[in-house]
């Protein structure tokens, strides 16, 4: 059985409204429209317009207004048309949401979802491509999240919604239609992934890929491509959260393979690659490596319009398999 | 009664200007402005003192809106505002120990010296919030939840005259008019933005009129009966389903902005001083009461006392209480909800790192 990206949000969130009055969907277009990406498809229908509400094209005040109605206790689902427009309201969402219960010395919990695609889509050029995931993974008092698989958006939306914390799900609108295999397990209302534990996509011997959200796919091109032409085993290790990030994993998978690159399509400097080095560096996972760490990013530039360069700025199976190379030292690195 | 002159209106119908209320509601209200004026000026000289540290913004020829509001309205309806917030925090059931435990760092402090000045909250009361105009959204959004909830309630959303300009303000105003939300949006107009007069920062400075397609109500904000009754009003307005509404206050701060301004480079000391003299909230209050014989000079003079008195007491307990422990278990409480937490938060170094699970050091 397999299930899109799309349906597992979908059921996701539905699960989460029957099973709680107090979670409501908002967003702009999220209703009437179905949303911008369908991902709210049929919610209207089901939960009427007290729940799944249509917001004024103004980001800046409905983040501000779900954020005060999960001061009150609702569960508010907040809907981004893409995370490049929360830059309207990230002001909402570090100060208002992250650290108002520090502040209150744990007296006002802030139980929401801000979800939406996040990072490049395609042929949209700079201002809406961006990933956000260094960005938000470095506030505390933030979650972070960011899927890959059909299972990963299903488990872990459906837990961001009951995380009494407030929970930052970057999504990625090139995956919303992809079909992923789904467990007997996953397809059940009970269905909830931990915060926080990152997944063995694929297991490996001889070097360890980490990364998350879309670009697991050239990650898994390219262990077959360096499987069939240097017999290299690849672990690919998919993060599904930013914060925490799950150095234990990190470090395990080190230890078994010597040898890890990181992938992600965000900007390099001060990036989840800079951050997973240094958790690397400051861990025992140090000591096992047997190459240091490279990293493979987004290019250090606005994201460009054209498809040449669009395509020439993120990474893809071939950046990847020479990333696999040169930790290894194959191919033109030999 | 109240003057002719206590209220303006765009769009509605002003209140009442004759009505009854109890004897004990007057005196409370007297009580509760004076020990708020007590509490900032003990604040005023703690932070001469340097006990206090940061920003510091006080409420001194402000009391009457904190104290008429918390007396219109009851423990189910919401109160935010922005960073002059002590008395406001007193007035939804916090201590003057508890505000200025907080105001010194200690662990009495209502955010247990987690919050400092600016951030303080009690049931009902959201804060204390810091960036300005950043809590106008927050309070449409304490609104919708008691729409969402059926509750026969509503939400004071307070900013300044100064806050009134950020475009966030104007998002709210638009979602609860559309969806009809029990919110009041309160400017507290005190004529300063800082240092910057309404007038050079405000196209138009009426500000009850901003709401434009909602209605707005400006009031006396130094005369408390006046606070009060517009106060009452305004929840009456949006309980009963008509929306929300704009109110303006007009007050006016006796300070500086904050502990660093002397409140005298943008305006003259005759315009503070004249308006100490002739429009201060407390003597007005004070004046009604003699006037309706509600209380002697004597007993008015006993009042005093006994604020003086509970806050001094007060003031004490907060300075001999200790400040918060520097121990990672207590710096990092109430990142997250505990048991939700992240595993490990990091130190300053990475040997001070801290395991929730181990409920100590994460790698030692």
């Amino acid at each position: 059985v397999t299930m899109t990206v799309r349906d597992a949000l979908n059921s996701a969130m539905q699960e989460e409204l029957d099973r709680d009055p107090d979670v409501f969907l908002m967003g702009e277009e999220v209703a009437q429209y179905n949303g911008a990406y369908k991902i709210s498809r049929g919610l209207l229908d089901k939960f009427g317009p007290k729940r799944i509400v249509d917001t004024p094209i103004t980001e800046m005040g409905f983040t501000g207004l779900c954020v005060g109605a999960a001061l009150s206790g609702l569960k508010p689902i907040c809907e981004f048309m893409t995370f490049n427009f929360a830059m309207q309201s990230i002001d909402q969402i570090i100060n208002s949401a992250a650290k108002t219960y520090y502040m209150s010395g744990g007296k006002q919990p802030c139980n929401i979802t801000f979800r939406g695609p996040n990072g490049a889509a395609a042929g949209v050029a700079a201002q809406h491509s961006q990933d956000y995931s260094a960005w938000y993974g470095s506030i505390p008092g933030l979650k972070v999240i960011s899927p890959f698989s059909a299972e990963d958006h299903k488990g872990l939306m459906k837990a961001a919604i009951r995380d009494p914390n407030p929970v930052v799900f970057l999504e990625n609108e090139l995956l919303y239609g992809e079909s992923f295999p789904i467990s007997e397990e996953a397809a059940s209302p009970d269905f909830v992934l931990p915060i926080g534990t990152a997944k063995i996509e694929l297991e490996g011997t001889d070097v360890t890929v980490i990364s998350h959200s879309r670009n697991l796919i050239f990650c898994l091109e390219a262990a077959q491509v360096v499987k069939e032409k240097y017999g290299v085993s690849v672990e690919v290790l998919n993060l599904r959260s930013i914060k925490p990030l799950d150095v234990p994993s990190i470090v395990e998978s080190i230890k078994k393979t010597n040898h890890a690159i990181t992938v992600e399509a965000g900007f390099p400097a001060f990036g989840v690659g800079s951050e997973i080095c240094a958790q690397v560096m400051e861990s025992e996972g140090f000591d096992y490596l047997d190459a240091p760490i490279e990293r493979i990013t987004g290019c250090e530039v606005p994201t460009p319009y054209a498809k040449e360069l669009e395509d020439f700025a993120f990474p893809d199976t071939p950046t990847v398999v020479r990333g696999i190379e040169k930790v290894l030292s194959l191919g033109e690195f030999a | 009664d109240l003057p002719e002159s206590s209220f303006e209106t765009y769009k509605m119908d002003a209140p009442e200007l004759t009505f009854e209320t109890e004897k004990s509601t007057l005196l409370q209200m007297y009580k509760d402005m004076i020990i708020i004026r007590r509490m900032e000026m003990a604040a005023d000289a703690l932070y001469k003192s340097k006990k206090i540290r940061g920003f510091c913004h006080l409420s001194v020829g402000q009391e009457a809106i904190a104290v008429g509001i918390e007396n219109a309205i009851d423990a189910n309806d919401d109160v935010i505002t922005s960073y002059r917030c002590h008395g406001f925090t007193h007035m939804r059931g916090a201590s003057v120990k508890e505000v200025l435990g907080e105001l010194m760092g200690k662990r009495c402090g209502v955010s247990y010296g987690k919050g400092g000045s600016m951030h303080m909250y009690a049931p009902g009361f959201y804060g204390g919030n810091g960036i300005v105009g950043a809590q106008v959204p927050l309070g449409a959004g304490l609104a919708f939840a008691h729409q969402y909830k059926n509750k026969p309630n509503c939400t004071f959303t307070l900013y300044g005259d100064g806050a009134a300009n950020q475009g966030q303000v104007f998002e709210s105003f638009n979602m609860a008019k559309l969806w009809n939300l029990p919110c009041i949006f309160a400017c507290e107009n005190n004529k300063y933005g800082m240092g910057t007069s309404a007038s050079r920062s405000s196209a138009m400075t009426e500000y009850y009129k901003r709401g434009q397609y909602i209605p707005g109500l400006k009031v006396n904000g130094m005369d408390i009966l006046a606070v009060y009754q517009a106060s009452k009003f305004a929840k009456d307005w949006c309980v009963s389903g008509n929306g929300p509404l704009v109110l303006e206050y007009e007050t006016y701060r006796y300070g500086g902005h904050s502990m660093s301004d002397p409140g005298t480079t943008y305006r003259t000391r005759e315009e503070v001083q004249n308006m100490r003299s002739r429009n201060d909230p407390i003597a007005g209050l004070k004046a009604h009461l003699l006037e309706f014989g509600i209380a002697t000079e004597d007993e008015v003079k006993s009042f005093d006392k006994a604020a003086r008195k509970y806050v001094d007491e007060q003031v004490k307990e907060a300075e001999v209480s200790p400040p918060p422990e520097a121990k990672m278990d207590i710096l990092f409480e109430d990142v997250y909800v505990p048991g939700s937490e992240i595993p490990v938060l990091r130190g300053r170094i990475r040997d001070d790192s801290w395991s929730f699970e181990k409920k100590g050091f994460a790698y030692k």
